[in-house]
């Protein structure tokens, strides 16, 4: 009971925050309302027994990408683009796009519901002996240590590009 | 009872969200919140599916795409710093030089 109340609270606050996110005209607001999404995720991570996750989510997102965007935010003018218009042209064929693709994945989740069910025999005990923390750590380290590397690497050249993409441009280059 | 049913449909609803905040703005700082979004959503369903099979696989990918987001984030602003720059804007409609 908990559980289904605990899970309404924060789907309700991510879907609504989500909504006023692409809705709002000020950026700084977007972005204020993006952290209550990125929060609520977290705690619908945390009903599903995610522990590290939500801890992930918090730091690298909210800690992370949400104060990054917030100092562009700052960097950038934002005055002049709160008075223009916030939608484009194409809005109402967009609308209706996003609502068949909505449909379209209620039906077919709707049709899949009772192949979610697994015989119970197939599920192991629920509550393993060791943290989650350990589970994932083991995972990403052993079966999953090459996608590991790989990450590093597409972490290390998006910190080249950022920089490169970002920094002044000197004369004896243009 | 919150079954996985439940967990999907709340991602598909906010991956749609994100579809539509994709589509619609002109700002692009919003289009790349939007892009947030959908990962998160991409999330939820990866880990709704690790709790139900009781296997780690979903929170190990669950983290690459974290890792994908922070990598998406720094390069996208790098360059809207670098369009903001140039044409001092953020309105998508008016960087179309290499629109046919």
């Amino acid at each position: 009971m908990l559980e289904l109340v605990l899970f309404y609270i924060f789907a309700a606050i991510a879907l609504i925050s989500a909504i006023l996110v692409i809705t709002q005209h000020n950026v700084v607001h977007s972005a204020a309302f993006l952290g209550a999404t990125l929060f609520a995720v977290a705690g619908i991570f945390l009903t599903l027994h995610a522990e590290f996750l939500a801890g992930v989510q918090v730091i690298v997102y909210v800690g992370g990408i949400l104060v990054l965007f917030v100092f562009v935010i700052m960097l950038i003018a934002v005055e002049r683009a709160e008075h223009e218009r916030q939608y484009n042209r194409q809005w109402t064929i967009a609308l209706l796009t996003s609502a068949i693709l909505i449909i379209e994945i209620a039906y077919g989740l709707y049709q899949g519901k009772n192949s979610f069910v697994l015989p119970p025999a197939v599920i192991p005990p629920a509550v393993p002996a060791t943290g989650n923390s350990e589970l994932v750590g083991t995972g990403l380290y052993t079966t999953y240590l090459l996608p590991f590397e790989i990450a590093s690497i597409l972490l290390l050249v998006a910190i080249v590009g950022a920089v490169a993409l970002a920094k002044k441009r000197t004369s004896a280059e243009e | 009872m919150v079954t996985t049913f439940h967990y999907l449909l709340l991602s598909a609803a906010l991956f749609t969200i994100g579809v539509i905040g994709v589509l619609t703005r002109r700002n692009i700082m919003i289009i790349l919140m939007s892009i947030e979004l959908m990962m998160n959503a991409v999330n939820i369903n990866l880990i709704a599916f690790s709790d139900r099979l009781q296997q780690v696989t979903g929170q190990v990918f669950a983290i690459f795409v974290i890792t994908v987001a922070a990598a998406e984030a720094a390069v996208g602003l790098g360059i809207v710093i670098a369009m903001f720059k140039n044409k001092e804007t953020m309105n998508i409609n008016e960087i179309d030089l290499m629109k046919w």
